[in-house]
This record gives structure tokens, sequence and C-alpha cells, in this order.
């Protein structure tokens, strides 16, 4: 490992600078840094980055912490393994 | 009024939930308590230290024995707890879906669901952060508090807040070493208390000090510190190594907004109680009616307060399903209400009540 890598999600290991890079290249929501880098869309889910992401998105695009637009979810928001869907309704 | 019948689902049965469910089911409602883990209590059983507050909010009493309370009044009032059920999804028409032991997946149709899912830490990053030895400082609580392991001999805790200092001071309490505990504010941020006791047990307590990066080979075997200007940037010339194993991290914690923003609720930022979290009014109703939000996902605060916070959406959705009627519900939640007015006094806790009266507000402007 490099020692001056900084990796901001770690599960799918996306680094700061490529993050910033992201943005410096048209990302204009942690929806598309998403989409762009793959951070958050690892096994966490973006629970460890994705704060990480907004406040990185903010800072360049010069906005205040609560101006960026904030991220989106979807169900499942947990890890689920396909075998526990069997479809059953209680 | 006609009762639903369909039952109203808690999420987490941490101090929140567990008061939420207490009170549904004291007025006779249909009440689902899920829990992700194999234990009811959420971050309480691992709070070996005494709370704060007047007597009535249980003051002097230690986080673990309230657990043990709430526990035993919901067991003695047989609600219906499941546990190691993972809520994974929620729909505006109050679908949920839930996971049992990671095996079995269903959903069900609840009447009012009530979101005291809590908060997540926060990280920081630095190079060296996905070393073996970094982890949260909650991470290292449970540790000791719960599995009885030491997470490292010699540790270094960023961030001087209640949880550093509180953390900080178990640490030390179960054995392992504390080299410092370093804050990159102007001040530290921690109870008096708190904060007094791990000064007494000789651990420097550095402000305007930031983490630069790890460094070790399998894992943590150094951190190199530095001092900070008025922008938080690290000033050249002032970096310093410290021999620690562990590095515990905490730097403040967000709402767990997933399922609330599933559900549709109206979202606000409100930085000094953790960031984004769901509008609601002075019953805990988020933007979507039957969804209430208790606890730590309705800003960042205490136990104490997210009890009553708890109480109070428990006994509004049994008004709202028809279990209480109006006068009964106002008799039930006035006590609770002053109690918790009493808890947003003194520094800390002003602060945190101006904080959610813009959240009242906002919810008040945007959704009446």
């Amino acid at each position: 490992m490099d020692r001056e890598e900084n990796y901001i999600c770690r599960c799918e290991e996306v680094t700061e600078e490529e993050i910033r890079a992201a943005i410096r290249g048209g990302a204009r929501s942690v929806q598309e840094i998403k989409r762009w880098t793959r951070s958050g869309m690892g096994i966490c889910q973006g629970r460890t980055c994705r704060r990480l992401v907004e406040r990185i998105l903010a800072e360049e695009l010069g906005l205040s912490p609560g101006e960026a637009e904030p991220s989106s979810f979807r169900p499942p928001v947990r890890p689920v393994s396909l075998d526990s869907m069997d479809g059953s309704k209680e | 009024m006609e009762r639903d019948t369909r039952p109203a689902v808690v999420v987490g049965a941490g101090p929140a939930g567990l008061c939420a469910a207490i009170e549904l089911k004291r007025a006779g409602a249909p009440v689902l308590l899920m829990d992700e883990n194999a234990k009811p209590g959420g971050q309480l059983f691992k709070q070996i230290h005494k709370f704060f507050g007047s007597q009535e909010h249980r003051a002097g009493v230690r986080g673990i024995e309230i657990g043990k309370d709430l526990l035993r009044e919901s067991l003695d009032l047989g609600i219906d707890v499941r546990l190691d059920t993972e809520v994974v999804g929620l729909d505006p028409n109050l679908k949920v879906w839930a996971v049992e032991g990671r095996r079995r997946s269903y959903t069900l149709d609840a009447s009012r669901v009530i979101l005291a899912t809590g908060a997540t830490e926060n990280a920081v990053p630095f190079p060296g952060w996905t070393l073996p030895g970094v982890m949260t400082a909650g991470c290292a609580q449970t540790l000791i508090n719960v599995h009885r392991v030491l997470p490292g001999k010699r540790i270094l805790m960023v961030g001087s807040g209640n949880v550093g200092v509180i953390v900080a001071y178990q640490l030390i309490q179960a054995g392992a070493e504390v080299a410092a505990v370093i804050e990159a504010a102007p001040a530290l941020g921690g109870y008096g208390v708190h904060t007094a006791k791990v000064r007494r047990a000789g651990v420097p307590m550095l402000v305007r000090t930031t983490i630069v990066r790890a460094e070790g080979n399998e894992g943590v075997e150094r951190a190199v510190i530095s001092e900070v200007d008025g922008k938080f940037k690290p000033l050249a010339g002032t970096e310093r190594t410290l021999d620690v194993d562990t590095i515990c991290l905490a730097v403040g914690l967000t709402p767990s907004i997933e399922l609330a923003s599933l559900a549709g609720c109206r979202t606000f930022f409100v930085p000094e109680l953790g960031g984004h979290m769901p509008l609601h009014d002075e019953f805990m109703r988020s933007s979507v009616p039957a969804v209430y939000v208790v606890g730590d996902i309705a800003g960042v605060e205490e136990a104490s307060t997210a009890m009553e916070e708890g109480r109070l959406a428990g006994i509004h959705a049994a008004f709202s399903m028809g279990y209480l009627d109006s006068g009964e519900m106002e008799r039930r939640t006035a006590d609770t209400r002053r109690r918790l007015r009493a808890l947003r006094q003194g520094v800390f806790g002003a602060k945190r009540f101006t904080a959610k009266e813009r959240i009242l507000a906002e919810k008040e402007k945007e959704c009446p």
C-alpha cells in the first residue's frame, strides 16, 4: 500500500484522489460519484463512506456540507442473501 | 373510533424503541419490536458509567441498569420482540421488509412504523486508516464491555466529545494505556466530569491536534499526529509520532436515516445534531404521518432524551390507532414533554433544544 494513499470507500477500495477526480470530471452528487467510482456500492452500502464522500463533494464544489445533494437509499439497506428471499409473506 | 388492528412496528430495540413499544403495549395496541442484534438494549448495555440529570431522569444510575429495567418491563408486558431481525426495507405504504436470522425474509403491513434506528459512527480518513487496529470508539467499547476483549495495549483516542472521553476512561479501566486524547477543535468537547476522570488518570489531552497517518506493517504500530491551523489543516513542522497499537475514532455520529428515507420522510440538515435527519413534529411524527422517528435518528442526543421521545411516539401512535382517547393521550404525554424540556437545559442541552426547535419549525413550514 502506498503510504500516502487515502482510501475513502474501504469496501470498494476507492481513494480520495479518485473521488476528487470524478467531481472534477463532472460528478455533482453522491449518486453520480457512486456510479462513476463504485464508492458506497460495497458490502456496507456506504455506511462508512457516505459522510466522507458528501464532505469531499461539498468541499470540491465550494458548498456548505448541508447544501450538497444528500445520498439516496434503496432497499435492501443491509446485505441480504438471495436464499433468504423465497417470497414468503408473514 | 375504530381500532387499527394491524401492528405498530418499532424498528430498533435501544432505549427509544423499547420505550415506544412499552407505551404502545401499555395502551393495548398491537406492537412488534424488531432489532438486528441478538440482544435488545441498543447501546445501553455498553454504558457502564452513571448517567446525569435529575432524579426522575435516573441520574446516578448506570446505563446498563436502565437497560435491564426496560427489558424487564417489556418482558412483563409480553411485548413481541423479534431479535436477529433486520428491517431492510420500508415503503411509503408501510410495508415492512424484514430478514430474520439472515435466512428468512418476509414482509408485513404495519399500521404505524416507529423508527428507532439510532446513529452510525463517523469516520475520519487518513493514510493507514485501513490497517487493523484502527476502529471507532463504539467498536472498542463493544469489545471491552460486551465481549470483554481488550482491542490493544496502547491507544490513541481521536476526538474529545463524550464518546471519546467515556470510552478512553473505560479502556483504562479495562487495562489499556491511553497515550493521548486528541481534538482538532480549540477546546475539549466532552462533559467536564468525564473529561476530568481521563485527565486525572494522567492522559495528555491535546487540542488543535489531528491525526495525519497511521503506520505499521501487519497492524497499527505508530500514529503520526500534528497540530492544525484555524482551518483544521495540519501545520508543517509540528508532526510527532506516538507508539500505539490501536487508534480509536470518536468523531461524531450520523443519524441512520436509510429506512426513513425509503418511506419518503423529508429530511433536514442540522449539523449540531449529526447531519441530515427526518423532520418531525412535537409527537415525533415525520412528514409521513404514520411514520415516527425517535432517538438518535431524530437528532443525535442521549439515551435519556431518546427514552422520552420513544414514549411520546408510542403514546401518540397508540392514540392515532384508536387505543387512547385524546384526553388520555394528552395526560400521558404531558409529563414526558415536561421531562424532555428539562433534559434540554444547561450549556449543552440548550444548544440541542434550539436545534430541535428548528426541526419542529421546519416541519411546520414544509408539511403542516
